[in-house]
């Protein structure tokens, strides 16, 4: 089960329901170990409860999740997956430095940790301020440089690079690409569709269903379209069809 | 659980509190003031010598209640729970870490208090002062405890600070505090029976009273320690890893 050609995520068959109504319809997928894969679709669409699923926090209806090979919420996956709420999950009473020691504390990671991670994300500058003080895109990134501790083989990371100017976005995506060359496994959501280029494969969601599933060449090679908004767009309109004719 | 991760909580919510000034200034504060009003409200050293243990037990109590329901409800809210919760973190790490923590706090807050009204106000303690100290922290973990339970009820925080007068208010009426127990309805006594707080105001009399640790003082004590951590175990039970 631990051999490099295992998937590492393997959702089957997944239904969650969310306050009495069904957010996620029979979802399948597998994502290979080291790539990046772009969640997208518009908010609502069961990103963000497909995540909470895959890094087991989140009570399903019925089908499986099995990460790195155990099922999803596994005691030993408590060290081997990071995960990065869309709200920043930080302490705002506490510094950047006092936030990261506390959770490296927690995972066991080395104290050395604390200056990489808050290099990897540019907060160096940063560091000994309060979280309360900083902007809304320094929060996002304290809050990614937590899933970042310790050495994770996956990060479910929901919307980390919302409210980033375009350079820092890049230098993300620079980032989330070394890390992927290490071996590590991404799955990242986003809204924003020319994102959804730079990620090695792409899962299209809408409404609790999976529309596509496929690299974004093959995408938009399929949809004739010539960018992805279109090819989304394209996707949603063949699904209405099939689904009325 | 990992002696490692629950140290890391204490030392995280210490922090917390170092950044905090105000906060700390008044739990301190404020028992201190109060303190000093009983004694010149009633003026008569003899009843102060009777009343001020008993408040003494009280303060830390409802002040860890209110602390900790809050506190936990801030960290459900905030995510920083679902966070620790996908993380190799227990849910008793979590709990001893606040359980040191706040200790501490009503250790000094206590030490503080019991000072000030040993010297300038004039307590007179029949006892010896450290299980008056004792009794004092082991009440404000109950009370601790129990704000963490209660905080699992709590959808918002309007919510979380009226558990406070729901339950600590009914426990203060009938802990003898107000009324001798055995002067009241006799289901209410009954009631009072069973209510954790009727032995911590039980137990600070008898420190004040009694020269010696007797064993009814060392039966309050343990049935207090009990109550303590049962409502920890209770508090944990409400800590779930995978929510709806």
């Amino acid at each position: 089960m631990m051999s490099s050609s295992a998937p590492a995520v393997r959702v089957a068959d997944l239904c969650v329901e969310r306050g009495g109504r069904q957010v996620l319809h029979d979802v399948t997928f597998e994502v290979p170990r080291g790539s990046i894969v772009g969640l997208m679709g518009p908010s609502g669409c069961g990103k963000t409860t497909l995540m909470r699923a895959i890094v087991g926090v989140q009570i399903v209806k019925s089908g499986t999740v099995t990460v790195l090979g155990e099922p999803a919420g596994s005691p030993s996956l408590r060290r081997r997956v990071g995960y990065a709420t869309q709200a920043p999950a930080v302490y705002d009473d506490l510094s950047v430095t006092e936030n990261l020691r506390y959770f490296a504390a927690v995972l066991g990671a080395p104290r050395t940790d604390v200056d990489r991670v808050a290099a990897e994300v540019g907060l160096e500058a940063q560091r000994d301020q309060l979280v309360s003080t900083l902007s809304g895109g320094q929060l996002g990134r304290v809050n990614l440089a937590v899933a970042l501790l310790g050495a994770p083989e996956l990060l479910v990371l929901d919307e980390p690079t919302v409210g980033l100017d375009p350079l820092l976005r890049q230098e993300l995506w620079t980032l989330f690409r070394r890390l992927a060359e290490r071996g590590v496994t991404l799955i990242v959501s986003s809204h924003v569709m020319d994102e959804a280029g730079r990620a090695d494969r792409l899962l299209l969601m809408r409404e609790g269903r999976i529309l596509a599933d496929g690299t974004p060449r093959e995408l938009r090679a399929a949809s004739g379209a010539d960018d992805l908004e279109e090819t989304f767009l394209h996707l949603i309109s063949e699904r209405e069809e099939a689904r009325t004719s | 659980m990992s002696l490692a991760i629950t140290l890391a909580t204490t030392r995280r919510i210490l922090a917390q509190l170092r950044h905090d000034h105000r906060t700390i200034a008044m739990m301190v504060g404020v028992p201190s003031l109060l303190m000093i009003l009983l004694r010149y409200v009633f003026d008569r050293p003899e009843v102060f010598d009777r009343v001020g243990p008993m408040l003494l037990g009280l303060f830390p109590f409802v002040i860890m209640f209110i602390v900790t329901s809050v506190g936990t409800l801030r960290e459900r809210a905030g995510g920083t729970l679902e966070r620790l919760m996908t993380m190799p973190m227990g849910r008793l790490d979590l709990l001893v870490g606040y359980a040191l923590a706040f200790g501490l706090l009503a250790l000094a807050q206590v030490g503080v208090v019991l000072a000030i009204s040993l010297t300038w106000l004039g307590l007179d303690l029949a006892g010896p002062g450290w299980t008056l100290l004792l009794v004092a922290v082991l009440d404000a973990l109950l009370g601790m405890a129990l704000g963490l339970f209660a905080s699992a009820f709590a959808r918002t925080e309007f919510q979380a600070v009226q558990f406070m007068p729901a339950f600590v208010l009914p426990q203060a009426l009938l802990c003898g505090l107000i009324m001798p127990r055995d002067q009241m309805a006799s289901w209410l006594e009954a009631v009072s029976d069973v209510l954790p707080l009727t032995y911590a105001v039980d137990a600070m009399q008898r420190v004040s009273r009694e020269p010696d640790v007797g064993g009814d003082l060392v039966r309050d004590i343990v049935i207090i320690a009990v109550c303590a951590v049962l409502a920890l175990l209770l508090a944990a039970a409400t800590l779930r890893r995978r929510t709806p």
